[in-house]
């Protein structure tokens, strides 16, 4: 078997980096999803690599804690041939004072053609993509923005469920807190889908109303209550739920979160049949999540990990200047 | 020969709110004070003389607020560059704030602070002290000895006083000495990791905000224990309507309550922070909701400050304020920062914007949009803000063209228009959101006792 390719639509080539969605065309992100179609294909080979990316220099540096995303991010560069280097800043200069824009200058200057970066300030890869010539690729900025995640998260809806367009899809928990939820309100609205944000008050500020249709795309609620939330729900987007929040006086406690929004099979019941539930990961079974639906029919969790690789080659492939791939393998 | 500081200003349009003035002719200053207003003054064989045909002639700008960084972060600013700041901004008196390291919290850091000034700087400096010892909050400084090595009033500026008991006794004590308490109003509870105004830009960004509401509770303590003590309070840099709406009342009630603005504050939004530089005095769609903006943000670290910029609702109550007597004076909160302090994660960016350049230009625009009388704000940066800090030692007539006051005089075009470029700043602190940004208005010369210290 090998990928036919066929120019579909305009590659990523003119974007020097991928920040968020909020800049992202309806047609840029169904190229993505188009794209990772095909690459899951390569991956669904005995050999999973190709070519494409042969000779070019990824390198990732991830000032926060993580695990999917980074080794995502690095099997995706792997599987296209890439030279992938795993910066841990706590073991480099950075711990003796460099400051963020010298370390991916220094980066850029050992020949990084992309950089892939996790920080836990909100904009840090804002501020990285105007100093650098090499692409960007925004692995999650503090409460900001996950763009990968929310195109991975848009290809599982749309592998689940066949479509995205007139959607309902219930974002539950910490919503304030949440680069993923910011990603995929952006992601979610461009693609043609309705999008209910469901938390406690304290995790889902008021603000959130009235910028709606302000900063944010409109949505199509604001809801404390999780049941009328989940009232003809096709897609449930469970959020993780940090345990400092109760430290920080937000929660009174997790026993009252998992009693108001805790997604178990009983809720879920209030969603439509088909209803497919999402979660970002890691998970805290148990708490903003129960493990029947985490590892019941209706969860799609462990996919969006496998199609995270598929939708990261995508945008590795699209933004180093890759055209477009028909779907079509012959 | 001449006496020395003598300068014959003809011809422009001479605005003195403190007389009430408002005519064009010339005006003599001799041996560093002021010799004669109008009509057409007859100067010595040999003065020097500036030509202000279409230039508007001031008193010289008095900055109730900014900061000289020095002793202790000469790398932000030092009290020579700052000063030089001041003179390019039109100003020639100005209040530094004590978070200096060492802060300005005993008589000889103000001693050194007046030494520096008079040695190395070219406008006059006047030392705010702190309230408490090392501005922890914990014990009152020595306010009697500050007030006798020339301090004008007493704040622990960039902090709150967070001790309400503290705050009441250093408004007590500084009765004795008739200054005014200058609070930085902040409820650090409520603000703690913000970095912008809570909004939907703060929520847009992902950055955490800091609410009106951090600001309003901190005032209405300061008004209740100024009512209780009876002692001068002064409001520093009130950046919310509800802020202004506490004072109004406050005034309104006879409470000794003073309070300031900034030029940021009366200019801009939260917006700023993401890019979106809109001016409620020029730009079309200022104001206008965004629908679903998507497309390019920015995080400025240059707009970030303390207390945040916020929405047009609090820029128009302020210039409410401003215009019916709530809010006193405008003063600059200049708070230069090296490029590393600035070059850096939005959330780990230092504070602060440098103010003292543009804060004229930024204010035009009120006046060339209609918003306030150029007398006014005159008055705002002259007259105002000297009876805020006039107290024994000084010279009396601060901030006026009263014959026999020192010889400050500002000399300012008011439609000239000018592209700001931080380049060009005579402060170290090149951190202004209003890069790139063209301003009607600009400063010409200014004098300073009779001495020429800045000139276009």
């Amino acid at each position: 078997m090998r990928v036919r390719t066929k120019e579909i639509a305009p590659s990523l080539v003119a974007r020097r980096s991928v920040l968020d969605l909020d800049d992202f065309s309806r047609e840029e992100i169904e190229l993505v999803l188009e794209t990772s179609e095909a690459m899951k294909e390569v991956l669904a080979r005995e050999i999973r690599k190709v070519p494409a990316l042969h000779g070019k220099t990824i390198i990732t540096v991830f000032y926060e804690a993580s695990t999917r995303t980074r080794v995502s991010f690095e099997l995706a560069g792997r599987s296209l041939s890439a030279d992938v280097i795993n910066l841990n800043p706590s073991l480099s200069s950075v711990t003796k004072g460099e400051s963020l824009i010298d370390t991916v200058r220094t980066l850029q200057a050992l020949g990084a053609d992309m950089i892939i970066m996790r920080h836990s300030e909100a904009g840090a890869p804002y501020l990285v993509a105007q100093h650098v010539q090499a692409k960007v690729i925004n692995a999650g900025d503090g409460w900001h923005a996950h763009p990968s995640q929310a195109l991975l998260d848009l290809y599982t809806i749309r592998e689940r469920l066949g479509r995205v367009e007139g959607l309902r899809v219930v974002i539950v928990g910490d919503i304030l807190h949440s680069r993923v939820a910011r990603s995929n309100i952006w992601g979610l609205t461009k693609m043609g889908a309705e999008v209910v944000v469901c938390g406690p008050p304290t995790l889902l500020p008021l603000d959130l109303n009235t910028c709606t249709g302000y900063g944010l795309p409109r949505l199509a609620g604001v809801e404390h209550n999780l049941d009328r939330a989940l009232e003809g729900a096709d897609v449930v987007m469970v959020l993780r739920l940090q345990m400092e929040r109760q430290q920080q006086g937000l929660l009174p406690s997790l026993r009252e979160y998992i009693q108001l929004y805790q997604i178990d099979e009983e809720r879920l019941a209030r969603a439509r049949p088909h209803a497919v539930v999402l979660h970002p990961g890691p998970m805290n079974e148990g708490v903003e999540i129960a493990p029947e639906v985490a590892h019941g029919a209706q969860s799609a969790i462990e996919e969006q990990v496998t199609n995270g690789v598929a939708v990261r080659m995508a945008l590795l492939y699209l933004l180093a200047g890759g055209a477009g791939l028909a779907r079509s393998i012959s | 020969m001449i006496a020395p500081n003598t300068l014959l200003i003809s011809g422009g349009r001479i605005i003195d709110p403190s007389q009430g003035i408002d005519l064009v002719g010339d005006l003599l200053i001799s041996e560093g004070k002021i010799a004669s207003v109008g009509g057409a003054a007859t100067a010595p064989d040999g003065c020097p003389i500036l030509r202000a045909q279409g230039l508007v002639v001031a008193p010289g700008f008095i900055d109730l607020h900014c900061h000289l960084r020095e002793p202790g972060f000469e790398d932000k600013e030092t009290i020579a560059t700052g000063t030089r700041a001041a003179a390019k901004g039109g100003f020639t008196t100005i209040c530094c704030m004590p978070n200096t390291e060492p802060p300005i919290d005993t008589q000889a850091t103000v001693e050194y602070v007046i030494k520096t000034a008079r040695e190395s700087g070219v406008v006059r400096v006047l030392p705010i002290g702190c309230i408490s010892k090392g501005r922890k909050g914990k014990e009152l400084a020595e306010m009697g000895e500050l007030a006798q090595a020339g301090v004008v009033g007493f704040s622990d500026d960039g902090s709150p006083v967070a001790d309400s008991r503290l705050m009441r006794h250093a408004l007590e004590y500084s009765r004795a000495f008739g200054l005014p308490v200058i609070d930085h109003c902040e409820d650090l509870a409520l603000t703690e990791e913000g970095t912008l105004n809570e909004g939907w830009v703060a929520i847009r960004l992902g950055l955490r905000g800091m609410p009106d509401a951090a600001e309003e509770i901190v005032v209405a303590r300061d008004l209740a224990l100024a009512e209780l003590t009876g002692a001068r309070l002064h409001i520093a840099h009130v950046s919310t309507a509800g802020s202004v709406e506490l004072i109004r009342r406050a005034k309104a009630k006879s409470i000794v309550v003073t309070a300031e603005a900034t030029p940021h504050h009366l200019t801009m939004t939260d917006e700023w922070v993401m890019g979106r530089r809109g001016s409620p005095d020029s730009s079309d769609s200022f104001g206008v909701p965004l629908r679903d903006i998507g497309g390019s943000i920015t995080y400025d670290t240059n707009a970030k400050v303390n207390p945040p910029l916020r929405t047009n609702g609090d820029i128009q109550a302020l210039r409410d304020g401003l215009r019916d007597g709530t809010i006193d004076a405008i003063a600059t909160d200049h708070a230069p920062h090296t490029i590393v302090d600035k070059l850096c994660e939005f959330g780990l960016a230092a504070f602060g914007i440098s103010g003292l350049e543009t804060a004229l230009g930024s204010l035009m625009a009120l006046v060339h949009s209609g918003q306030l009388d150029l007398s006014l704000l005159i008055s705002k940066l002259t007259a105002e803000p000297a009876r805020i800090i006039r107290r024994n030692g000084l010279p009396p007539d601060l901030g006026t063209l009263n014959i026999g006051a020192p010889g400050d005089v500002t000399l300012f075009d008011p439609d000239r228009e000018w592209e700001v470029n931080p380049a060009q700043f005579a402060s170290k602190g090149k951190n202004t959101p209003l890069v790139g940004q063209r301003l009607r208005g600009q400063v010409v010369a200014t004098v300073c006792e009779g001495k020429v210290v800045w000139k276009a």
